[in-house]
């Protein structure tokens, strides 16, 4: 249905987003500090559109807070890559650039798409990623082809993210864009970022897999508790 | 876009249309092409708002100011967000654009859209020089960027392109 298939995209978004958003007010430089919050809220907007549309469609009188603030890790959707630890700056640039760059190409499948408001939000949202795109690739650039700790460090995150890249291309919903086919185009965009990076790119690598039926690591329990905890504790707070 | 049918319909869109942006408040909502349509029906004035970036935190503020306009108008209020087709700098009007420069903020550049590392020509809001660079692809809100121009020493918000 759908609906299912916009609330596993709007689940990424959201994750994603407030991971981003943890690193508010701790970013290494102010103009980092003004960009990751930027990133977010790019994000967070999207997943609020999508959020309310799969409520809607669904029929069940769920809103966006509903499905944002009051289901538990296990039904949550998102891919495992969103929900991992921020870690330092360069696991955070490449969660962006390998999240972005298949955004963009997914949205660019959704640019003709039946459904107004996925085509409104397809429209949005392919110009953003063009932008984290671009500065989460110059940080991979930059530290990739940096000092030897910032290429090690670099090394480091593809070591430890690749894994969760190959989730995102499993097949989906029938009445949204076909995932499995822009694995090529996505590896073709990230592939001479990772050369000017002077990063090899990962061949034959385990794919972890497990988020888009809900079983997530640890760390995304502990995300929910934060992001939630208002909500549950004064049901509809407003300010 | 503009849509004047009568007079009810033009007093309404004048309404609207003065509405400054709540972040940029040197040009108004109609400058900036956020303000789409406005119709009058039955006493009713329902306008079309585009937000600009999908997480623009100002969406909400500048539905309301809008409707607050319209009902000081004399207008039942209602307003309708458009996402499509998705708003672009494009609809920036030249006087807005010009209102943006005069109030010290460049206004978007045309081309560099898509392209990895193209950066447009940015002209210095101050002196008018191309001899500038981006310190910051993000800025004070969503839809700027930051710049410095090395003629003047000048640094500036950019209003990017998209």
């Amino acid at each position: 249905m759908l609906w299912e298939g916009l609330l596993e995209l709007a689940d990424d978004h959201l994750v994603l987003g407030h991971r981003l958003s943890e690193w508010c007010g701790h970013a290494p430089m102010l103009e980092e500090d003004l960009a990751l919050p930027n990133l977010a809220l790019d994000l967070i907007g999207t997943a609020r559109t999508l959020f309310d549309h799969a409520g809607k469609l669904e029929g069940a009188g769920r809103t966006e807070d509903d499905l944002a603030y009051l289901r538990d890790a296990r039904v949550y959707r998102n891919c495992l890559l969103v929900e991992r630890p921020n870690g330092d700056f360069a696991h955070t640039m490449l969660r962006q650039l390998y999240f972005a760059a298949f955004m963009e190409l997914y949205w660019q499948q959704a640019l003709d798409h039946t459904d107004d408001i996925v085509r409104g939000v397809a429209g949005k949202a392919v110009k953003e990623m063009g932008y984290h795109i671009r500065h989460s690739a110059e940080w991979v650039i930059r530290l990739g082809d940096g000092t030897e700790e910032s290429a090690r460090r670099m090394r480091a995150a593809v070591n430890a993210l690749h894994r969760y890249t190959g989730e995102m291309f499993e097949p989906s919903y029938s009445e949204l864009p076909n995932r499995v086919a822009l694995q090529g185009a996505w590896e073709a965009r990230l592939k001479p970022v990772f050369t000017e990076a002077m990063l090899d790119w990962p061949n034959d690598v385990f794919m972890q897999t497990g988020g888009r039926q809900g079983i997530h690591g640890e760390g995304l329990g502990h995300m929910l508790a934060t992001m939630q905890i208002l909500h549950r504790a004064h049901p509809g707070a407003t300010w | 876009m503009v849509e004047v049918l009568d007079l009810d319909q033009a007093r309404a869109w004048a309404a609207a249309a003065a509405v400054p942006d709540p972040e940029v408040p040197c040009v108004t909502v109609a400058d900036l092409g956020i303000l789409r349509w406005v119709r009058v029906e039955d006493g009713v004035a329902t306008a079309g708002v585009a937000p600009t970036y999908s997480g623009c935190p100002a969406v909400l503020a500048i539905e309301l100011a809008v409707e607050t306009a319209l009902r000081d108008a004399g207008f039942d209020a209602r307003t309708e967000r458009i996402l499509t087709p998705a708003w672009t700098t494009d609809w920036i009007t030249d006087a807005g654009r010009e209102k943006l420069r005069a109030y010290g903020i460049a206004p978007p550049a045309s081309g560099g859209k898509g392209s990895l590392f193209d950066s447009p020509v940015v002209a210095c809001p101050q002196c008018g020089s191309d001899d500038t660079a981006k310190i910051s692809e993000f800025g004070s809100t969503a839809c700027k960027a930051q710049y410095q121009c090395r003629s003047c020493a000048e640094p500036f918000d950019y209003f990017k392109c998209i």
